[in-house]
């Protein structure tokens, strides 16, 4: 109990004490001190899950599963590490007169209070609350991506309001209907968005209403996850933002938008008792995977180019969860897993590499291996993780989900094999050019701090090879318990 | 004699705000389309109120006081003040012409009157027949948003996509739980906030609050 | 048919003769006074009239016989429309002819005449003129369909004098489809009868004229009656109004008396009326030409709303 107030509060406070401290020298270790501190608060929260059981909080408003506590867990890590990674990044940002004081502050406090929102959206068991944490880290990314008041940013940011703020509306008339199939069932009180009660009655909610509201939740949250084709938000605002916030944005937001619609889909399923649901997601996932990898081929921009891939790799998660079953579930457990470490790993050593380069032009970044090996061997083995090179992390679930694929929707199965051959391709064919090459900039001449890149490659790589028990365990509840 | 008439001045009040939602999207100057949605939220306001009388839940009270609050009161006033900076007076320009827009608009009020139906024959709610109405509204205030190129009226469309959406609560299930409509409530109200923000920057950068001018990050 | 219904008849026809210039005339009284111009007596339009009918009436040498009877057709198109619609009474002899859809017709009868008469002397006003009128027209004439149909959803009935009977003795029902179609009829009312917004009655600018200048040609009795038919139209569109949203006071029987106690509340529905006429005129600035269209399609498609609500709200 203890242990999610921590959780909670802990960001929050970040938030407030950043707001007015967020421009000093100390205040970018202020703020891996409070990511830490939400850290361990999280590992206390998952300690107690593991040992208890799901638990149910504070009048039943929050609740706490085993799905739910991998992605906290998940969520705190990324946002620790990122935390640690911004610390140097921004300084040189600061230097390069990018960042003004205010906008330090700005940052800082946003950057806690985006933890803050997402944790309250995995962690409360109110469906109502749910929109509104999504909708409140909207507006805090918001501000986040558009940080640097360049023209480009400010589009990226506008952008990002209306087609967000479209998806999140259609969300909103979708939940109204779940309230109101809801409310035949379990009457007018504020318990009935709670997803516990709606878990435990969800065979006797109308199946017309249901079917309704999950079409419009899947459309209006799946723009968060930047589902085609409502995703033209997501490559602007992923690459004009500073790099941190790109990280976190692709790979904690996109879980969260995710982690909604996977709830919902669990209802629906009880609901409708038919596959409708898990239909709907297959196809939508296949979309946006297909067009995303041939868009990204036209890419110019490193950052455009791995948001694109951010997109694929959701579609392919979105695919997986709408076969259903234990091992596709899995599958697209482990690959949000090793998703948000290693794009995250991406885009810390690609933001590092154009902060050195000075554009995100990709004809313009050569030879990165001379300028600094850690950072060159950084994007190259980033790369080819994200990419589902084995053994790393990425090829295990990409692996479970083709073979699932292959036996139980063999006609997806030439998408996705063309889908992940041209990104492979695409990517690959530019990176390799930015790495070795020729270049006329100076090495650098002490090595950034990239530890969380490696880390992040590091845990993707273990992932690939040897899931710990305790984490197979969680992911095997969580499956059977998404179902399908 | 009022509980009586009751469905219907609800239904009224609902097609008032779809009569506004059309008016919204034809309409040219930019304070009008202010006024034109603080008459819609009022309506709104109205509809709140009377249901909230006839089924004697005071939820509903709180929930139009809310509204009243916000879209009636503060978010106008802000919107007048902003424009009143900015000298945006005018809004020549829309994507498509506006005779064009309302047919599509025809064809928007259809779909969602058809997928309503089957909905709300099944809510036993007094204002059940506004579902279809109250997603209309939704749907021709996304296409406000879409088809204008200026940043005022995108913003007045995604305020106005939100009365339509409180609508549709109040009409199937009696207005949501108080906890998700403060949220819900507080949500828009920062969200106006940033955007009044955005503007004055954007205006900055660009001299202009021609949206189609912010057109560098194009697909190449 | 009685001796009785004849009379009633007889009266009902001669009764909006008589109210048609004096209607106008009230509104042009209000309209200079919200202007804070002097306004002209309430009996100028009876003046005029009589002036007109004593003037000699010239004709252009090359004109049609057509030129020369068109004003009475029209005339008489827009008498037979005031005589059809129940203005005073819904039981007359010639009521159960008030089809909503006959009517629409009517008026087109007159509007094909008087363009035809403005385009038969060659004039550039006039075939300009014309042209407005039709475009006017042809984008007017679905929207009061769509106006007509709404009512009559509620009625089951096409007929005036059933739709003003189901009104006015059901219990009182609010409809809110009525509140867009009625908005819709407003617009197409003053698109239909050259009134600010979409044409001004007072101008004396040729090129934006649209009901004007196709009278532009006739003088003397020809005038006169062209002036009175206007005037008619006006009253025609007014009742039409008035017997599909506020029906109540009109009588239903066939008798003069009765005819005579309607009149009073009639007379009361048309000064407001004829007041708000003058105020939106007031309020409103001339469009341009090219965006009557827009205009009328806006009042078409709330018509179309209007169906459309009927539907979903399941009226009866």
């Amino acid at each position: 109990m203890y242990a999610l107030f921590f959780v909670l509060a802990v960001p929050l406070l970040g938030a407030a004490v950043l707001a007015f401290t967020g421009h000093r020298d100390y205040a970018r270790n202020l703020n891996v001190v409070f990511s830490l501190s939400t850290f361990l608060a999280a590992c206390w929260l998952t300690a107690e899950v593991i040992s208890g059981g799901p638990m149910l909080v504070w009048k039943q408003q929050f609740f706490i599963d085993p799905l739910n506590v991998f992605l906290v867990t998940l969520t705190c890590f990324v946002g620790l590490t990122t935390a640690i990674f911004s610390r140097p990044y921004m300084r040189v940002e600061q230097d390069l007169g990018k960042m003004t004081p205010p906008r330090m502050r700005l940052y800082h406090s946003m950057y806690q209070l985006f933890n803050f929102t997402m944790l309250l959206g995995f962690t409360t068991n109110n469906m109502g609350i749910v929109w509104v944490s999504l909708e409140a880290a909207t507006l805090t990314t918001l501000l986040l991506v558009s940080v640097y008041r360049t023209a480009a940013s400010l589009e990226a940011a506008w952008k990002y309001f209306i087609l967000c703020g479209v998806g999140i509306a259609l969300a909103l008339f979708g939940t109204v209907l779940l309230y109101m199939a809801a409310e035949k069932v379990l009457g007018p009180e504020s318990a009935t968005l709670l997803w516990t009660s709606l878990n435990a009655i969800k065979g006797d909610l109308n199946p017309s209403i249901i079917a309704i509201a999950f079409a419009f939740l899947l459309v209006g949250y799946g723009t968060k996850v930047g589902m085609v084709p409502l995703h033209s938000w997501l490559p602007d605002a992923h690459a004009e933002g500073p790099t941190p916030v790109s990280a976190v944005l692709s790979g904690l937001l996109l879980n969260m938008g995710m982690y909604a619609v996977l709830r919902v889909k669990v209802l629906t399923d009880g609901a409708l008792h038919s596959v409708m649901a898990g239909q709907l997601m297959m196809g939508f996932g296949l979309l946006s995977l297909v067009v995303a990898s041939f868009l990204l081929s036209r890419q110019k921009d490193v950052k455009r180019m791995f948001s694109y891939s951010s997109i694929e790799h959701m579609g392919l998660i979105t695919f997986a969860f709408g076969m259903g079953g234990p091992v596709a579930n899995f599958a697209g457990l482990l690959h949000m897993t090793v998703h948000s470490l290693i794009k995250s790993a991406v885009f810390f050593t690609v933001g590092q590499a154009t902060q050195k380069a000075g554009t995100q032009i990709m004809s313009e970044i050569r030879g990165l291996i001379k300028i600094n090996p850690t950072v060159g061997w950084g994007l190259m083995l980033s790369s080819m993780a994200i990419l589902g090179m084995p053994p790393f992390g990425v090829f295990a679930s990409e692996f479970l989900i083709l073979t699932t694929a292959m036996r139980e929707q063999p006609w997806a199965t030439p998408f996705l094999l063309i889908s992940l051959g041209v990104a492979f391709a695409s990517i690959l064919i530019r990176v390799l050019p930015m790495v070795y090459g020729e270049t006329s900039l100076k090495p650098l001449a002490h090595s950034p701090a990239l530890v969380p890149v490696f880390v992040h490659i590091g845990l993707g790589l273990v992932l690939g090879l040897y899931i710990p028990p305790y984490l197979n365990g969680w992911y095997v509840q969580a499956a059977l318990m998404l179902g399908g | 004699m009022i509980i009586k008439l009751a469905p219907q001045l609800v239904n009224l009040a609902a097609t008032l705000i779809l009569m506004l939602s059309f008016a919204m999207i034809s309409q040219r100057r930019i304070s009008s389309l202010i006024n034109l949605f603080t008459i819609q939220g009022a309506a709104l306001v109205a509809a709140s109120i009377l249901l909230g009388y006839v089924t004697h839940q005071p939820d509903l009270y709180i929930s139009a006081a809310l509204t009243l609050a916000l879209k009636v009161i503060f978010i106008p006033w802000m919107l007048h003040r902003v424009i009143r900076k900015l000298n945006v007076r005018w809004d020549v320009e829309t994507l498509i012409n506006i005779p064009t827009t309302m047919l599509v608009g025809i064809g928007l009020v259809i779909f969602s009157f058809s997928l309503a139906w089957p909905i709300s024959r099944l809510s036993h709610n007094l204002a059940g027949g506004s579902l279809g109405i109250a997603l209309a509204v939704v749907l021709l205030s996304f296409m406000m948003m879409i088809t204008r190129s200026k940043a005022v009226p995108q913003i007045i469309g995604f305020l106005s996509i939100e009365n339509g959406l409180v609508f549709a609560a109040i009409s199937v299930t009696n207005g949501m739980p108080m906890i998700v409509e403060f949220g819900v409530a507080l949500d828009l109200l920062v969200a106006v906030l940033i955007l009044g923000v955005f503007m004055f920057q954007i205006r900055e950068k660009i001299d202009s609050l021609d949206i189609h001018k912010l057109e560098a990050l194009k697909e190449d | 048919m009685s001796w009785l219904g004849l009379l009633s008849q007889l009266m009902a026809i001669v009764m909006a003769l008589l109210l048609a210039p004096l209607m106008t005339g009230w509104v042009n009284q209000w309209r200079a006074r919200l202007q804070n111009k002097s306004a002209p007596s309430l009996l100028q339009p009876y003046l005029v009239l009589h002036k007109l009918f004593n003037k000699e009436s010239v004709l252009a040498e090359h004109a049609s016989p057509l030129f020369r009877a068109a004003p009475y057709i029209v005339f008489g198109c827009m008498l037979l429309a005031c005589a059809i619609i129940p203005t005073l009474s819904t039981d007359l002899p010639l009521s159960p002819a008030a089809d909503a859809i006959a009517l629409v017709g009517l008026f087109a009868l007159a509007r094909v005449f008087i363009s035809l008469a403005a385009m038969d002397v060659g004039t550039a006003f006039g075939t300009m003129g014309a042209r407005r009128e039709m475009l006017v027209g042809f984008l007017a004439e679905p929207a009061l369909l769509m106006v007509l149909f709404c009512a009559s959803m509620v009625s089951r009935s096409t007929s005036l004098t059933t739709i003003v009977e189901t009104l006015a003795h059901r219990e009182f029902t609010i409809y809110p489809s009525f509140l867009v179609t009625g908005v819709a009829f407003t617009m197409v009312s003053l698109a239909e009868n050259a009134r600010v917004p979409v044409d001004n009655p007072e101008t004396h600018l040729e090129l934006t004229m649209i009901h004007e200048s196709m009278i532009l040609e006739y003088s003397g009795r020809h005038l006169a009656l062209l002036e009175w038919a206007a005037s008619l139209k006006l009253l025609a569109y007014s009742c039409i109004g008035l017997a599909l949203f506020f029906p109540w006071g009109i009588a239903e029987a066939n008798a003069p008396l009765a005819l005579l106690l309607a009149l009073p509340v009639l007379l009361a529905k048309l000064a407001v009326g004829g007041f708000l006429l003058a105020l939106i005129e007031t309020l409103s600035a001339k469009m341009r030409v090219f965006r009557v269209p827009e205009f009328l399609g806006s009042a078409f498609l709330l018509a179309v709303i209007g169906l459309l609500v009927n539907i979903l709200l399941g009226v009866s």
